[in-house]
């Protein structure tokens, strides 16, 4: 007993007769189904050089178009010739000119032998799967499809509009359930005329002429009236892209399909030489009646979908560039903005970079330039601390950062005399952002600095503007970043208790084995500092409930926990 | 898009196949080996000037990626190149005495080439100094590549243009006839690019790399542009708009998902700056044949009077392909 192989072919004819030669050799009776777009001269030279094989039949020739009867009509001569042919084969395996034997033609003989009655068709109700794309899954038995999805694609998509307008519904015919699956089937002799003879047939084909895609479901539906014993999956591994297309195998894949164990593999690129050869010259024998694998190239598969329809998060590149809030992720990972604190301690930036394994870096989006950590011109990527160039798309800046950083932390500092009314929006809308915010902090600066007072007025109502508007975009519904906001007078509450909440959010448990803390800045004479310019008509309310008679550092943190502030 | 913009898309492009045609009575066909182009050749198309240095290699890197012929524009060569084209087996020939600046920076020639010769065939339009990479190029032919993209009905292909540099001064290794350009200039920048999107043409426009950051750091946006579709299945209704970098009709300019997928895409390693650099950059100047009164040139030449050293700390060196795809800089899409 023996298997035929059907094969539907349309171009690359050298390749088709390569392999029709293979199967012939391994003792498998071949019927090649040529397409009607095959030229004649060629269809002549095909038949010319495959006259020397015995078992090779060239069936009637169908136009096979996708989605279309042609490719059953074509399947369903090519298989009665191969059944008057040919006597001796039991199983019919349906191929294409595409379709490679991964495993010697004999190991899928013996397959066959050890399960002499099954059928091997994938064949699954509508309700069952979510392979079909286009959403035509159950209407493609009950509309009618007259015209190619393909070429009248118009036509195509009017005419089925009209149809559920008027709720045209075709019944099917008694006795039928509609049932799908991969083209790609093995059959046994008796399922196979038992379809091809059914005395309905008739009128099944009328049914089925109409049907979308029928090549998908017309074997498989009957076959459920029929087999004695369907296992449902096809021998053949063909694998299918998001957008419903076949997947291509290449000369890079060839120990992936080795280690498959799969017996027919499709489609495979007809070029790529090294898997022709490999496979068809000397086919390397896997261990006997090993079960097909194809789970690791499925995974293969599964990862290509996902990064063309989800794509690497936080990536902008010239093949990617999503539309707002289809970001999947502004940035490519979490990262920390603290927003007050290298104001109201002492070297808090080494401090805290003596703490944590995160990157610390100085004000990024300083006005003069980046302070990368370390006091680096450039950072990773290249990315340049020139502030022109960083402001020239500081949302790329950033993304940049975060993107080439990617697997290390990031934490930096920011303040309402940075460069922030354009990216501050973007923080907050980043879900990957820590944001911790001690409001008015920034006015210590002005409290040690040297200006004259007009300008501090001046300039500390601007940097409060900022700051507002940053924290009311903090409360805004498009926030998307974890966020903790003390003004400067709560957080003086109890400094070195907040500060522990922060190392918490960097590392966990960091906070609570906290011992070397910052120093305090020295504000000596703040509280007058505050009232004067109160007077002035500069009201910094977001230092919050400041104690105007704060002219000293408070002392009860200390007297409360005494190794904390020093 | 209004219907009155895309018709205005339209009268340009249309102004541009005319501007192509006039143009081409520039042209001067030297060798014309066409006629043995079957109908499935990958074309490239190509200006050069003075380019003999290069040109071997060139001409090497596409054969062995499976490209069938060369249609080259020789303008106005002194060094024989123009002699070493012609009498290569699989090159057509034209030559041109006409302005650079004036053809559109070659694009009319190369535009009036393609309407003649690229007809229904993948065009790949490149630089004597660009060499294109794509997702398993160290594997798979090109033709394994427009198979692809034929099966998925894409019909243009971006990559990235870029720039390659040595480490240490440019002009410090001498670059030889026939030598792989990549292992002197075999360092990149791999993450400080901007985008932002055109809005008539619908390509995104991207900046940034080794250019931006030591010879345009005080005005960015005069940085060139890196964003690149040099593999094209022509059709004759289509023109070049504005070098490689964008094409109409625009909608063979999406070459990017907008819904937070990738789609396939490639790069083009830039290897202008080898020890070739300095002597055209300062030819350039006087022949202001290039890009916004060479403005680039201008602010090269003055970076390579100060320090020509592109290299820095955080420079990535190139290994494959796959090395700018885990960088993010092309992607495999659904390529598998």
């Amino acid at each position: 007993m023996t298997v035929g192989i059907v094969m539907l072919a349309h171009s690359d004819l050298d390749r088709v007769e390569q392999i029709a030669r293979h199967w012939v050799a391994g003792g498998c009776p071949v019927v090649i189904h040529l397409d009607k777009k095959v030229p004649k001269d060629a269809v002549a030279a095909f038949r010319d050089s495959l006259s020397d094989v015995a078992d090779i039949r060239l069936s009637k020739r169908h136009k096979c178009e996708w989605g279309m009867w042609g490719l059953v009509a074509a399947t369903q001569d090519a298989s009665e010739l191969m059944l008057s042919e040919f006597p001796q084969v039991r199983h019919v395996f349906l191929s294409s000119g595409a379709c490679v034997p991964l495993r010697p033609v004999q190991e899928l003989v013996d397959y066959l032998d050890a399960n002499p009655d099954t059928d091997f068709i994938e064949s699954a109700t509508t309700s069952e799967v979510s392979w079909a794309v286009d959403g035509l899954e159950k209407e493609r038995f009950t509309l009618r499809f007259p015209f190619s999805w393909r070429t009248q694609r118009r036509l195509f998509d009017r005419y089925v509009e009209f149809q559920r307008k008027l709720g045209i519904k075709r019944k099917v015919p008694a006795g039928l359930t509609p049932h799908i699956g991969s083209q790609w089937w093995c059959l046994t002799r008796q399922t196979l005329s038992a379809i091809l003879q059914d005395p309905l047939r008739a009128s099944y084909d009328r049914y089925f002429r109409r049907v979308w895609i029928p090549d998908e479901s017309y074997f498989q539906t009957l076959a459920r009236i029929s087999s004695r014993k369907i296992q449902s999956r096809s021998l053949t591994l063909s694998k299918f892209d998001f957008q419903g297309k076949p997947h291509i195998f290449y000369d890079d894949h060839l120990q992936l399909l080795r280690r498959s164990d799969c017996f027919v593999a499709r489609k495979i690129w007809p070029r790529a030489d090294r898997l022709f050869d490999a496979f068809l010259r000397t086919p390397e024998s896997a261990l006997k009646q090993a079960e097909p694998q194809p789970s690791k190239i499925d995974r293969l598969f599964s990862r290509a979908t996902d990064r063309r329809t989800r794509g690497r998060p936080g990536l902008s590149m010239q093949s990617r560039f999503p539309n707002e809030s289809w970001e999947n992720g502004l940035t490519a990972h979490a990262y920390t903005v603290l927003e007050g604190f290298d104001d109201l301690f002492e070297d808090f930036q080494p401090w805290l970079q003596r703490q944590v394994t995160s990157t610390v870096h100085g004000h990024l989006f300083a006005k003069d330039r980046a302070e990368f950590a370390g006091g680096e011109t450039t950072y990773r990527g290249g990315l340049s601390d020139n502030a022109v160039l960083r402001d020239y798309n500081p949302h790329a800046f950033l993304k940049n950062l975060m993107w080439n950083t990617r697997g290390q932390h990031q934490c930096f500092f920011m303040g309402p005399g940075d460069v922030m009314d354009d990216i501050h929006w973007e923080l907050v809308k980043d879900a990957n952002a820590n944001l911790f915010v001690i409001s008015g902090a920034w006015l210590i600066q002005h409290f040690r600095s040297n200006q004259n007072f007009a300008d501090i007025r001046a300039d500390a109502a601007l940097r409060q503007k900022l700051e507002r508007e940053h924290l009311t975009a903090l409360k805004s519904p498009f926030v998307k970043a974890t966020h903790k906001v003390w003004t400067m007078a709560e957080f003086l509450e109890a400094p070195v208790e907040n500060l522990r909440i922060v190392l918490d959010a960097l590392e966990p448990g960091l906070g609570q084995g906290l011992t070397d803390t910052p120093k305090l800045t020295d504000l000596t004479g703040f509280g007058t500092f505050v009232r004067t310019l109160k007077n002035q008509g500069m009201h910094p309310y977001l230092l919050g409930d400041f104690d105007e008679g704060y002219d000293q550092p408070r002392q009860n943190a200390e007297t409360r926990k005494p190794y904390l502030v020093r | 898009m209004g219907v009155l913009r895309s018709y205005q898309l339209r009268l340009r492009r249309k102004r541009w196949r005319i501007r192509a045609y006039r143009k081409s009575r520039e042209l001067r066909c030297v060798v014309n080996r066409a006629q043995g182009v079957h109908p499935n050749a990958l074309l490239v198309f190509s200006t050069q000037r003075n380019e003999m240095v290069r040109l071997p290699y060139f001409l090497e890197y596409y054969r062995k990626m499976g490209v069938d012929h060369f249609f080259l524009v020789d303008n106005d060569s002194t060094d024989g190149s123009a002699q070493y084209l012609a009498a290569q087996p699989d090159v057509t020939l034209y030559a041109t005495r006409g302005s650079y600046k004036r053809s559109r920076f070659g694009v009319d020639w190369l535009n009036y080439l393609q309407i003649k010769f690229g007809h229904g065939h993948w065009c790949l339009t490149v630089d004597p100094d660009e060499f294109f990479v794509y997702p398993f190029c160290d594997t798979r032919p090109l033709r394994a590549l427009t198979d692809w993209l034929d099966a998925s009905s894409i019909k243009s292909f971006s990559a990235m243009l870029l720039d390659m540099y040595p480490k240490g001064p440019i002009n410090s290794v001498t670059y030889e006839a026939g030598e792989n350009p990549i292992s002197l200039a075999n360092w990149f920048d791999s993450g400080n690019y901007t985008i932002k999107k055109n809005p008539l043409f619908g390509n995104l426009w991207i900046q940034g790399g080794p250019r931006a950051r030591v010879f345009f750091p005080d005005k960015p946006a005069a940085a060139p542009a890196l964003n690149k579709i040099p593999l094209v299945k022509w059709d004759k209704s289509y023109v070049y708009a504005s070098s490689t970098h964008n094409l109409l009709p625009r909608g063979l300019n999406l070459v990017y998902d907008s819904w937070g997928g990738e789609k396939a895409s490639g790069i083009l390693l830039h290897t202008k700056f080898l020890s070739t650099f300095e002597e055209k950059a300062r030819e350039e100047l006087t022949r202001k044949q290039h890009y916004a009164g060479s403005l680039e040139y201008q602010a090269y030449a003055d970076g390579l009077d100060k320090n020509p050293d592109l290299w820095c700390k955080w420079s990535e060196k190139y290994i494959n392909w796959r090395q700018l795809e885990i960088l993010g800089l092309m992607s495999k899409g659904n390529w598998a």
